[in-house]
């Protein structure tokens, strides 16, 4: 398929190609051991489309388990202050387990239960993505092992402490970083050693295709719900839409289903203490093209090739890569990406708190304080949708120590 | 010279009846002057061919010997640039020993893939083992590597079915490395009959000569690997003795160099005692 998709299909929702490809980025830059479960995988994927029984389990679990759809929220009083755009949160937060990260993880579980799997490894930064992962695991009584940086360990002990309640064996990893893209890289040692019996439960749209695809689709129940809520309430479809980005699932799962359509999307990247410092995690706006964790992306790296540490106040935005698929986005400027430091997130996870009532997770306060940028800039009949993508009770240690408070 | 040095090398051993040692060490580990006194000195200590480490921050392949062997290239400044510099310094002295490059993908991409193997061919590499690339994703680099005349060492492993390997010797060159156990080198023991049973298959598919590698320990595993394969391949071994002789700044102690040539010197008389039943002894 040619770099612009757009062009073949007259649409922005047709990646990716066989070869697992969003225009360059994607792919499946994995050993050979792996290629064989990888593949069985993207078979798996495929005969569960099409298979109706999957997607009743998948959309009951969502509504019983999880507890969707998530509403779509009128930020009334954040809209005031801004005077600007007309502000809607999309609540992820009020998910079972506090955050998107949950959709992702039962649509994978179905399907390491469809395949025979038994025993699953997730990598998490946060512990977000831990802990979705044991649920689900505790849910379908399957052997869970997580691995988690032995700093992140240190800093996000109340997940540790969850996962290890759910049944879940928590592996501190000790080489490099010993961040979210260290713990990937020892899932990914695991995995390679365990074939026969293991699932690996990506967290984020990336990784070797299919995974950012199928994680996309799995989390696309954000954008299709939002989609059918703001028709609902304002009888058309939304001028912008904003979500944080990471790996990028909570945003691709909001923008997916609208990425045809005449709307604006803002992907917020951290940008920790500022993009002319060396401690930020905009892999996009500081990064290059290049080959890591089985896909090609835009990878914060140095002029050799070698993978720099990312830097963000919030655990889940630290990780030097993007899924491929923004990536292509950004290329093709269907999509466009600002940076937010960690100071902006944090006046912005206090402004939210105090004018809303919500304690927004820290990832997506910086969404929060692009919309304190943007919205005021904006007339007051401009519809923004905001991915409000999990709540912020695991940070409340993290701020406090920011701005200097004693719990 | 590239890929036809791996071929000359292989066709003679052949002749002698003899199963090649391959060993591994990074480059650059602890520092630059050791590793290339070191990579002088292992021909006549026993080495074949030599398979070079080219460090990289994320190696998801390797166990934790060949991680730390890598971090502490890094630590020193290695960079492609003085890894190939290196090569061309070894070259000096050795026109006949093949030396193979393994690591990951993006280091080379970065560099430019067409830049990356002219510099490389320059400098005196016959072969490239790119862990992290996979038949499907041949045209980044196997295929260009092909074009210019450069090995391509593709790995097959006990997840491979003969309906892949077909896909892997595509575009295969030099040899095929087959990976003895499904998991991260330096780890685990190999099951020797099991892999013996996937060198008989891969045999009925190729003529490439056969490399085994990421569990061979001993002068011992080597040497019963050697007894149907064509090459057998040591590197956590080898990378440990070097993690025993530096001290906690990294600097290598008076008897590294010594302590790796003699262990590489028991490897190949481990590798000598295989009992061969090919070629015309």
């Amino acid at each position: 398929m040619s770099p612009d998709m757009k062009a073949d299909k007259n649409t922005y929702r047709a990646g990716p190609d066989n070869e697992g490809r969003f225009g360059k980025f994607g792919g499946r830059f994995v050993a050979e051991t792996l290629m064989p479960l990888i593949l069985d995988l993207e078979e798996a994927y495929r005969d569960s489309k099409n298979d109706p029984d999957f997607k009743a389990e998948f959309d009951g679990l969502l509504a019983e388990f999880v507890g969707r759809p998530s509403p779509l929220y009128y930020a009334e009083r954040l809209t005031e202050y801004l005077g600007g755009a007309k502000i809607y949160f999309k609540r992820e937060e009020l998910n079972h387990t506090g955050a998107h990260k949950i959709n992702n993880c039962i649509g994978q579980i179905l399907l390491a239960r469809r395949m025979g799997k038994n025993r699953i490894i997730a990598e998490t930064g946060a512990g977000q993505h831990g802990v979705a992962t044991a649920t689900v695991c505790a849910r379908f009584g399957m052997k869970c092992v997580i691995y988690m940086g032995e700093k992140d360990i240190e800093r996000q002990k109340p997940n540790v402490f969850r996962m290890k309640l759910l049944g879940a064996e928590v592996i501190p990893v000790t080489c490099g970083s010993q961040s979210l893209k260290d713990a990937m890289n020892e899932a990914m040692r695991d995995w390679v050693a365990n074939v026969a019996d293991t699932f690996y439960i990506i967290g984020t749209a990336a990784g070797p295709h299919p995974y950012p695809e199928l994680v996309r689709d799995f989390q696309s129940v954000i954008g299709v719900e939002s989609r059918e809520q703001i028709l609902a309430k304002e009888g058309r479809l939304p001028d912008s839409l904003v979500a944080c980005v990471g790996g990028g699932s909570n945003a691709i799962g909001l923008f997916h289903p609208f990425l045809d359509d005449d709307i604006d999307m803002y992907g917020v990247e951290a940008a920790g203490h500022g993009l002319d410092t060396d401690k930020h995690a905009a892999s996009l706006a500081g990064g290059k093209p290049g080959v890591l964790h089985g896909n090609r992306t835009y990878l914060l790296m140095d002029d050799d090739g070698q993978i720099e540490e990312a830097h963000s106040i919030s655990a889940g935005l630290d990780y030097p890569g993007i899924g491929p698929e923004h990536s292509w986005l950004h290329e093709m400027k269907r999509v466009k990406y600002v940076p937010v430091t960690d100071q902006e997130a944090l006046e912005a996870f206090q402004i939210c708190t105090q004018y809303e009532g919500i304690i927004p997770a820290l990832e997506s306060a910086h969404a929060i304080a692009y919309v304190l940028k943007f919205a005021p800039t904006l007339p007051k009949d401009h519809l923004m949708v905001m991915n409000l993508s999990g709540r912020g009770d695991k940070d409340i240690f993290t701020v406090a120590d920011a701005l200097g408070a004693k719990i | 010279m590239a890929v036809s040095r791996i071929d000359q090398k292989f066709a003679q051993l052949k002749k002698q009846g003899r199963c090649a040692l391959v060993t591994f060490t990074t480059a650059g580990d602890p520092d630059y002057d050791t590793a290339l006194n070191i990579l002088k000195a292992l021909p006549a200590a026993g080495a074949d061919i030599i398979e070079l480490g080219m460090p990289f921050s994320d190696p998801m392949a390797d166990g934790p010997a060949i991680q730390a062997g890598s971090i502490r290239a890094l630590k020193g400044g290695m960079t492609s640039r003085k890894l190939l510099k290196m090569v061309a310094e070894f070259r000096k002295t050795d026109a006949e020993t093949p030396i193979i490059l393994m690591g990951y993908y993006n280091p080379i991409y970065i560099y430019g893939v067409d830049k990356f193997l002219e510099d490389a061919l320059k400098a005196g590499v016959d072969g490239l083992i790119i862990v992290d690339l996979p038949p499907e994703e041949d045209s980044e680099l196997a295929i260009p590597a092909k074009v210019a005349q450069m090995g391509c060492i593709h790995l097959a492993t006990p997840t491979t079915d003969p309906a892949r390997l077909t896909n892997i010797l595509k575009n295969a060159s030099g040899f095929l490395y087959y990976v003895s156990i499904a998991g991260i080198t330096g780890t685990q023991e190999p099951d020797i009959g099991s892999v013996r049973a996937a060198i008989e298959m891969i045999r009925t598919q190729t003529d490439l000569p056969i490399a085994v590698g990421f569990g061979i320990k001993t002068p011992e595993n080597a040497r019963v690997f050697a007894d149907f394969s064509d090459a057998v391949v040591v590197g956590s071994a080898i990378v440990n003795i070097i993690a025993d002789n530096i001290d906690q700044e990294g600097l290598a102690n008076p008897a590294l160099e010594a302590r790796v040539l003699d262990f590489v010197k028991m490897l190949k008389a481990g590798v000598r005692e295989a009992k061969r039943s090919k070629g015309e002894e």
